[in-house]
């Protein structure tokens, strides 16, 4: 199994996430750059968090439009499973590979702390992680993570199967008091149709050994390892 | 304009320009005197910059070199751009607090974003990957206007810094108290780890070799920032707004990115970051570090604007630039990094043998200055000063119910959780933080053996106002205090030593007063003074702030796997204190916010009895014996216990003897050197006799469990009820309308 991690200039998570990818994968990630053209052969894409291009405009625009993300949508098209967590999540909004925007949280502030979420039947390569309905906890740290849609593109992707992860309380419920940016219906969490592009806000990565409080996040990465295998 | 008239060549230099530029006549004279002539207005700025206040300490050189700043473990002490500090594998840490004060106060979003980048820079100038951020902050009263516009933008702006560059903020303080009414401290501290191999200074060398520039482009912003930093606020403060610089956290990213790249080959000299007074304090610095002279071009200095002047660009505190001496030939190579980073990069001069800055603009010398005279032999003064006065014994007072106090206390300003701010700031960025804000110490590892550090902030200027002697002690105590309690190894510090007009005797006694303290603590407790920052004129048309000497503190755990939090998570636990309790109320929360009175002594800090009980505590939890540990220091015994249950959401009941001092003053008192312990039975009993051997004061108080906090079985308050009111506070505070 073969993974890429994508390096924007203002990545900050990705060696985060290169640690939990190399964990369940059992070798580190490629790293690529984002002036680069091309993408080596390679099961797994991941998108890190972090500030790409300072996300002084929008965040994620610029980094939807710089040169490796054409590659990144082709592949990603031919069904290379892909993985963008939060600023991640926000450039494949931007690319058009996911659906809806992530909007300024509904405090305006940037937030940073673990929240409870509750996983949704998995999809393609993302299906061996979490069981329907269970409630697992990740950190959240972001300033833009309020998902928004039009309600027609949210019922589709509530149709579909199509929502990964949702805020909740520790036993499961969804309430506004558990929806930490104001996120459309509690979405943290979406996949494209075809299942093989996940975007979501919280980071899994942040949460794959005890010692860092809490390893729930570890399966996700463990699910992916043992689809693409 | 000719370039005369850019060089402010024919300009006169009145007196009255010369007070301006915040200089005494006795330094003109000294100037006119060093240059063998009346320097032009570019060089009279530099000369302004340089022999400030901030950039020469010349009012507390003659007491900073009274603090101990050496130890084995110790690599580098003060005098570079941050202090460095062995921590075993060849690798090290590196790290600086700095304050930004005066500008966070007129504009707090960027005053506090840049004084994150700033001190960013100081450490990775020197080579090491940034790996903490922490923040010690003082606001107003609450009920002052300013206050709320105060925190709600200096939080953010520390976060929208520190956020996007990528570096977590692990750990800090913020209090209130209506002596910051006028002056708000805002100081910032980086650590950063470093291969030991891999370390650069700021000496430059080699006549012949490039000068480089790289960064942000040079502008018109923060000019004087230095100058205004060592002046007191007066009504036009508000006038000011133009001299804070703008920060671009990004820019930051790249430029750590790219010197970290730059670094691993060998092609640096010398490296420096332009922070206050820019180009001109970090080339002169390097130049007389290094004993060489330095020629500048200014022409090809990367410009944001048109038309600016010698003056303008040599003065400009433009943020996310560095200054770089590079070996002959290096420049190709340099260049290609910069470019694959999209920074502006630039040779902007060549190191020369002459000792003189010779600076160029359209092809005139626009300054022409002998730099060790500047760089080396800048004022210093002996201020007079008059110590403070001892204060009046603490008055007897009416105590309340003990639970009514405690839910008080816990819902006050000072002592109120912080979560609003901390939720701000991303403190979980690169995925090795282990213990996050909120418990004694943020702990952050290094690598996968096991290895980590601990970093806390601490000051009490409270104490420090009432007996700047004792106040000193108890800062550097503290600070040592909580990184024992985390099962650290205290290292050694950073201090940033924030007090008011020097000029002032009284102000001078505090600072004198102080610096003693922390000289007598940083001695008795080996832990050492390796890079600083001070801060005068903090106050406002005669008012200054309490005096507030913070420590940044720096602590090694050998293995993970014996570190302790203050997290009460067990039940059924035995809670022991460590430390006598005499039940000293002076200058005590409890006086403050139940009694209404600021008065009496500071608890004394006996620096023997600090040693022992810290030494002790940490052997234990190294031992493995402790389930939980915490420091006992604001608001006393019964604050300490309840944060523990809060963090761990587990009951305790404890007995207090009574008969001696009053139950209040037992569970309120702030004397020193006290940590509270939880932990089994069997472990307990060990600890006990440990401590009987060692003739240290340690004592059952009782049991963790249930939902509640009761003392002497009568006194009870639920966890639920603590909660409301500590977590409570903040955001209740935040979210209402300004008055």
């Amino acid at each position: 199994m073969k993974s890429v991690v994508i390096i924007f200039p203002g990545s900050n998570r990705d060696s985060d996430v290169s640690y939990a990818v190399e964990q369940a994968f059992d070798r580190p990630p490629a790293t690529v750059w984002h002036r680069d053209t091309e993408l080596p052969d390679c099961d797994l894409i991941v998108l890190p968090g972090g500030f790409s291009y300072g996300d002084y405009l929008r965040s994620g625009a610029m980094a939807a439009g710089s040169p490796i993300m054409r590659e990144v949508v082709t592949r990603a098209e031919a069904g290379v499973a892909v993985l963008g967590i939060c600023n991640g999540f926000q450039t494949l909004t931007e690319a058009g590979l996911l659906p809806g925007a992530l909007l300024p949280n509904r405090d305006l502030k940037f937030i940073c702390r673990n929240v409870h979420l509750r996983a949704e039947a998995g999809r393609g390569p993302f299906q061996g992680g979490y069981a329907d309905g269970q409630v697992v906890s990740f950190p959240v740290a972001h300033h833009d993570g309020n998902y928004f849609a039009d309600p027609a593109t949210l019922d589709q992707l509530e149709g579909e199967g199509r929502v990964a992860f949702r805020y909740c309380d520790a036993e499961g419920g969804i309430a506004e008091s558990s929806n930490p940016n104001g996120s459309a219906r509690s979405i943290a969490g979406i996949f494209n149709a075809a299942g093989n592009v996940l975007g979501m806000m919280p980071h899994p990565e942040n949460h794959v050994e005890e010692a860092q409080g809490c390893s729930d996040g570890r399966a996700l990465f463990e699910g992916l390892a043992r689809s693409l295998a | 304009m000719s370039v005369a008239e850019t060089a402010g060549e024919d300009i006169a230099i009145t007196p009255e320009l010369v007070a301006e530029h915040g200089l005494s006549p006795e330094e003109h004279r000294r100037m006119v005197e060093i240059l063998g002539r009346e320097p032009n207005l570019t060089e009279l700025g530099v000369f302004s910059v340089m022999w400030s206040e901030h950039c020469s300490y010349k009012s507390s050189k003659k007491w900073l070199r009274q603090l101990p700043t050496e130890a084995p473990w110790v690599i580098c002490g003060p005098g570079e751009n941050a202090g460095i500090v062995d921590i075993g594998d060849d690798q090290a840490v590196i790290f600086k607090m700095e304050s930004h004060n005066h500008p966070s106060f007129i504009e707090p979003y960027q005053g506090a974003a840049t004084g994150v980048g700033g001190i960013l820079r100081d450490v990775f100038t020197m080579g090491a990957r940034p790996i903490a951020n922490l923040n010690a902050l003082r606001f107003g009263s609450p009920e002052h206007a300013k206050t709320r516009h105060l925190v709600d933008g200096v939080v953010a702006g520390i976060g929208g810094y520190g956020n996007c560059v990528g570096i977590p903020t692990v750990a800090g303080e913020c209090t209130f108290h209506p002596s910051f009414n006028g002056n708000i401290l805002v100081n910032a501290m980086t650590v950063g780890l470093v291969d030991q191999g891999r370390i650069f200074y700021s000496t430059a060398g080699g006549v012949g070799n490039p000068l480089i520039y790289v960064g942000s482009k040079t502008g018109r912003d923060g000019i004087h920032g230095a100058t205004m930093a060592s002046a007191e606020f007066d009504d036009d403060s508000e006038a000011k707004r133009p001299t804070v610089q703008v920060g671009d956290p990004f820019t930051e990213k790249l430029l750590i990115e790219a010197c970290l790249e730059l670094m691993a080959t060998d092609t640096i000299v010398a490296i420096q970051d332009m922070g206050a007074a820019g180009l001109t304090s970090s080339s002169f610095e390097m130049a007389g570090k290094g004993g060489v002279g330095v020629e500048l071009d200014l022409d090809r200095v990367p410009q944001r604007e048109s038309a600016m002047t010698p003056y303008e660009i040599l003065l400009s505190e433009s943020q996310e630039r560095m200054l770089m001496v590079l070996r002959q030939g290096a420049e190709e190579e340099a260049a290609r990094i910069f470019e694959k980073w999209e920074l502006d990069f630039a040779v902007v001069g060549r190191i020369s043998d002459t000792g003189r800055m010779v600076v160029t603009m359209h092809g005139e010398v626009v300054a022409d200055l002998p730099i060790a005279p500047l760089a080396n032999a800048s004022p210093e003064y002996d201020r007079p000063y008059v110590e403070a006065p001892a204060p009046a014994p603490t008055p007897e007072v009416e105590h309340t119910d003990p639970m009514v106090a405690l839910s008080t206390l816990l819902a006050s300003p000072d002592l109120a959780e912080k979560r609003w701010i901390w939720d701000q700031y991303d403190h979980l960025v690169r995925g090795d933080t282990m213990q996050r804000p909120g418990g004694d110490a943020g702990v952050i590892r290094i690598g996968h053996n096991g290895k980590a550090i601990a970093v806390t902030t601490d000051c009490t200027p409270r104490y420090c106002a009432a007996e700047p002697l004792q106040g000193g002690r108890q800062a550097v105590a503290e600070a040592w205090r909580n990184l024992s309690a985390v099962g650290a190894r205290p290292l050694a510090v950073t201090d940033c030593l924030n007090f008011g007009n020097p000029e002032r005797p009284e102000i001078m006694g505090q600072f004198v007063g102080c610096i003693r303290g922390m000289a007598e603590a940083c001695e008795a407790l080996e832990f050492p003074v390796v890079s600083g920052n001070v801060s005068f004129y903090n106050e406002t048309q005669g008012a200054a702030v309490q005096p507030a000497p913070t420590i940044g503190g720096v602590g090694l755990i050998d293995d993970l796997a014996h570190m302790a939090g203050l997290a009460l998570s067990e039940t059924d636990d035995v809670v022991l204190l460590i430390g006598e309790t005499r039940g000293h109320l002076g200058q005590s929360l409890y006086l403050r916010e139940i009694c209404g009175l600021e008065a009496g002594p500071p608890p004394p800090v006996d620096l023997a009895t600090e040693r022992r009980h810290g030494d002790f505590v940490r052997e234990v939890i190294i031992d493995g014996l402790v389930d939980a540990c915490h420091d006992v220091s604001d608001g006393g015994l019964l604050v300490a216990l309840a944060e523990m249950a809060l963090a761990g959401d587990v009951g305790v009941e404890i007995e207090i003897a009574e008969g001696g001092p009053a139950l209040n003053a037992m569970l309120f008192g702030e004397d020193q050197g006290r940590y509270l312990l939880a932990l089994p039975e069997t472990s307990a009993a060990a600890v006990l006799q440990r401590a009987a051997d060692a003739n240290i004061p340690a004592q059952r108080l009782g049991r963790s469990g249930g939902k509640g906090l009761t003392v002497n079985g009568v006194h009870t308050i639920s966890v639920a009820e603590l909660r409301r009111a500590h977590a409570g506070w903040l955001p209740e505070y935040m979210a209402s309308p300004s008055t």
